[in-house]
């Protein structure tokens, strides 16, 4: 096994494995008790897309994924916020 | 569709263990996120992948693209050292919404 097929199969099985966890934050999204789990469960996707974009950009070898990975981060960030902002604010005016 | 950069043995050795350790960190919070019981126990689950998930892919990442360019690239250092700054805010955030809003039924 030379070393471009050992990377490439490393990469292959952490992206199997990346989606495996976007499921389970997928499950928790759709099934979560309050709207709390489901924002969690959002934040915990944005954060796994993020790192499954950065595999991609391992595997062609280019930096032109992790600029995409780095606008996921900063609008997760901003809507995470903005939801958790929401759920206080909504309740307070109710 | 299985392709991948032509690194040298020990890099490609170095990369792999990073993602798929990586990778398992973060499968480790997501199950955590999936099967603990209440909200205040959930939130803490996530955080794994926000620590060592993305430290291990980005190590690996740094490697990888350093050893392909024959130069050092860190600019991965900053998805780093903004998802380290930024989760805490928001984590925190959500959790005062949350208690905000549990403590507001009694």
């Amino acid at each position: 096994m030379n070393s471009v097929s050992l990377l490439a199969w490393a990469i292959l099985i952490g992206q199997v494995i990346f989606g495996v966890a976007l499921l389970l934050a997928s499950y928790r999204l759709f099934r979560g008790p309050r709207a709390q789990d489901r924002i969690l469960s959002l934040d915990t996707l944005y954060v796994t897309t993020m790192l499954l974009l950065v595999t991609f950009g391992i595997r062609t070898g280019t930096t032109l994924y992790y600029e995409a990975a780095l606008v996921i981060g900063l609008l997760g960030f901003a809507s995470t916020v903005a939801l958790a902002k929401f759920l206080m604010r909504g309740e307070v005016i109710e | 569709m299985m392709q991948a950069p032509d690194l040298p043995l020990w890099a490609a050795i170095i990369t792999g263990l990073t993602v798929i350790v990586g990778a398992l960190f973060t499968l480790i919070g997501t199950l955590g996120l999936f099967r603990l019981g209440n909200f205040f126990e959930r939130i803490h689950a996530p955080t794994l992948g926000t620590t060592f998930g993305i430290g291990f892919i980005l190590v690996g990442s740094v490697v990888a693209l350093s050893v392909l360019q024959n130069r050092p690239i860190v600019h991965e250092i900053l998805l780093l050292l903004f998802v380290t700054v930024t989760t805490p805010v928001t984590l925190m955030s959500l959790g005062r919404a949350a208690l905000f809003r549990k403590n507001r039924g009694k």
